[in-house]
């Protein structure tokens, strides 16, 4: 009974890790129609950043509040300085297609060498902002701890303020209208470019909480980041990539699932695992599990 | 002359799709562009709006040059453009739609009160306000997406084929509210429509296009009543 509890305990402060990183690539991949290999790369350069704030100040949240800073910079930087300059020459055809997401591999190698330069190979940790001891039921002692539930609690706040932005402000509203139709958008008035690097901007910042959640109790290094990246692709593909609510159910539902092989199956099944889920659902509902009927885009 | 074109010439690729195009709209008058599908209608719509850019030619908009402008600079200056087909997002509530049409404005109340007006217009739309846009009905999709320009209260109005896929009897309420809006609002419209008859019943003035160039310009009456264009366009 504890052991059930436990996992799905774990299992949900995993998965709003995930679904973090998940809500990243979803903004981006449905303004802009881009896979963002780079986003891996986006956080862990924030999470440096954020680190390095950390152990100077020993405040864990000044870390993340530059953090998110700093990812959102560099995300709005991807979107400026890159996207906008290959939208421009890759108008239409198969390298409009390729070439961006192409870049955004290109951009994870070179923010990777860039942090290795400046912070060198080896594995970084801070303290915990909170106690890693696990919570006391009666006589037994579960795994998980005052920072999961942090981590929880963050992951929740966060995903309010998001949807608070998308769906009662202006500028929620021009993201999703040119997200969805960015010619009615335009029409309507709406700066497009602008708003688009905004979304990137989220992302990254997004993308700089979930970094620095995930290895809060855990080391930094250049790729410690990339199983994140694929956990949150793979979130975000049963979520049907084009919805922010269905990347987090998606998201919360692998982080318990692989938790349960965590626990009961064995660790070294725990990355097949993901992409065991992600079959049975492409399987069962290809268009994610928020499809309603035919997806909208081919 | 509110809206002056003068030899305006665009582009699609190697495709020349409006050729030399001259004209020129009234404040407050409905022009009908009349013909046939490949005609140009809907290209000169775009490089009136700024979606496409012409080759050539010139655009003048209550006496400023307006080629070259992006769309969402030529909304603030009073064109607005509702493209073909149910040109709403169907993702969005009907309130979100109508709101994005005045979001440029960064003025709740006025679009409030945008809201209110567009309401009156079309009760059906205040009905189903709440409503996703797609579980409207296609005659209310071109209501809301007429609903959207007006939002943005303009003074120049693009409409690309607001008859397309609708029933005969919702088509007729559809060209008349446009009618009413012209007249009510002191709107230059342009509207381009496959359903020719219809237009130039509503129409103060009438555009027949033919392969990207204009082959005749006149009251929409005289249009109605020349044997060459019924024969050709308005099918008797």
């Amino acid at each position: 009974m504890h052991k059930l509890l436990e996992t799905l305990l774990i299992g949900l402060s995993t998965g709003s890790i995930y679904a973090l990183m998940s809500i990243a690539l979803v903004l981006v991949w449905r303004s802009t129609r881009v896979v963002n290999f780079a986003q891996a790369g986006q956080a862990m350069l924030s999470t440096y950043i954020g680190f390095e704030i950390a152990s100077r100040t020993e405040i864990f949240w000044l870390g993340l509040a530059f953090a998110i800073a700093a990812g959102a910079l560099l995300g709005a930087g991807v979107d400026f300085f890159f996207m906008r300059v290959l939208f421009k020459h890759a108008v239409s055809g198969a390298a409009a297609v390729v070439a961006p997401v192409i870049a955004t591999l290109g951009l994870l190698g070179l923010i990777r060498s860039i942090v290795g330069l400046i912070w060198g190979g080896e594995f970084k940790s801070i303290k915990a902002p909170a106690s890693t001891d696990g919570f006391t039921i009666g006589e037994t002692t579960i795994p998980f701890s005052a920072l999961n539930l942090l981590v929880i609690g963050t992951v929740f706040s966060i995903l309010i303020v998001l949807a608070i932005v998308f769906q009662r402000t202006n500028l929620g509203l021009s993201l999703r209208a040119s997200a969805y139709a960015p010619e009615i958008a335009q029409l309507a008035g709406i700066k497009t470019a602008r708003i688009r690097t905004i979304g990137w901007a989220i992302a990254g910042g997004v993308g700089g909480v979930a970094g620095m959640l995930v290895t809060s109790n855990n080391f930094l290094s250049p790729y410690s980041l990339d199983l994140l990246l694929v956990f949150g692709f793979i979130a975000a593909v049963i979520g049907g990539l084009e919805s922010m609510v269905g990347s987090v159910v998606g998201a919360l539902i692998l982080g318990i699932a692989l938790t349960f092989i965590l626990n009961y199956v064995g660790t070294s099944l725990v990355f097949i695992g993901g992409f065991v889920v992600l079959i049975l659902v492409l399987l069962v509902k290809p268009d994610g599990i928020m499809a309603k009927g035919k997806a909208r885009r081919a | 002359m509110s809206l002056n074109v003068s030899n305006l010439t665009v582009h699609h690729g190697a495709i020349c799709a409006v050729n030399q195009v001259s004209l020129a709209v009234p404040t407050g008058k409905l022009a009908a562009v009349i013909g046939a599908n490949g005609a140009g209608k809907t290209t000169l719509l775009r490089a009136l709006s700024g979606l496409n850019q012409p080759t050539h030619g010139s655009i003048m908009w209550k006496g400023e040059k307006i080629v070259g402008k992006k769309p969402e600079a030529l909304v603030r200056r009073g064109i607005s453009h509702v493209s073909e087909g149910k040109s709403v997002i169907p993702e969005l509530t009907v309130r979100e739609n109508l709101e994005l049409g005045a979001i440029w404005r960064r003025n709740a109340k006025e679009s409030k009160e945008s809201i209110d007006q567009v309401a009156s217009i079309f009760p059906r739309l205040g009905e189903r306000i709440q409503q996703r846009a797609d579980t409207l009905s296609g005659g209310e999709r071109q209501m809301l997406a007429i609903g959207r320009a007006i939002m943005s209260k303009p003074q120049l109005l693009l409409l690309d084929e607001p008859s397309l896929g609708l029933a005969p009897l919702v088509i007729e309420q559809i060209f008349q509210t446009i009618r009413d809006l012209t007249t009510s609002m002191n709107l230059t419209v342009l509207l381009v429509e496959q359903n020719a008859m219809g237009a130039l019943k509503i129409a103060d003035l009438g555009i027949v296009l033919n392969l990207g160039k204009v082959v005749a310009i006149n009251h929409a009456q005289a249009l109605i009543d020349d044997p060459a264009v019924r024969a050709a366009y308005l099918g008797y």
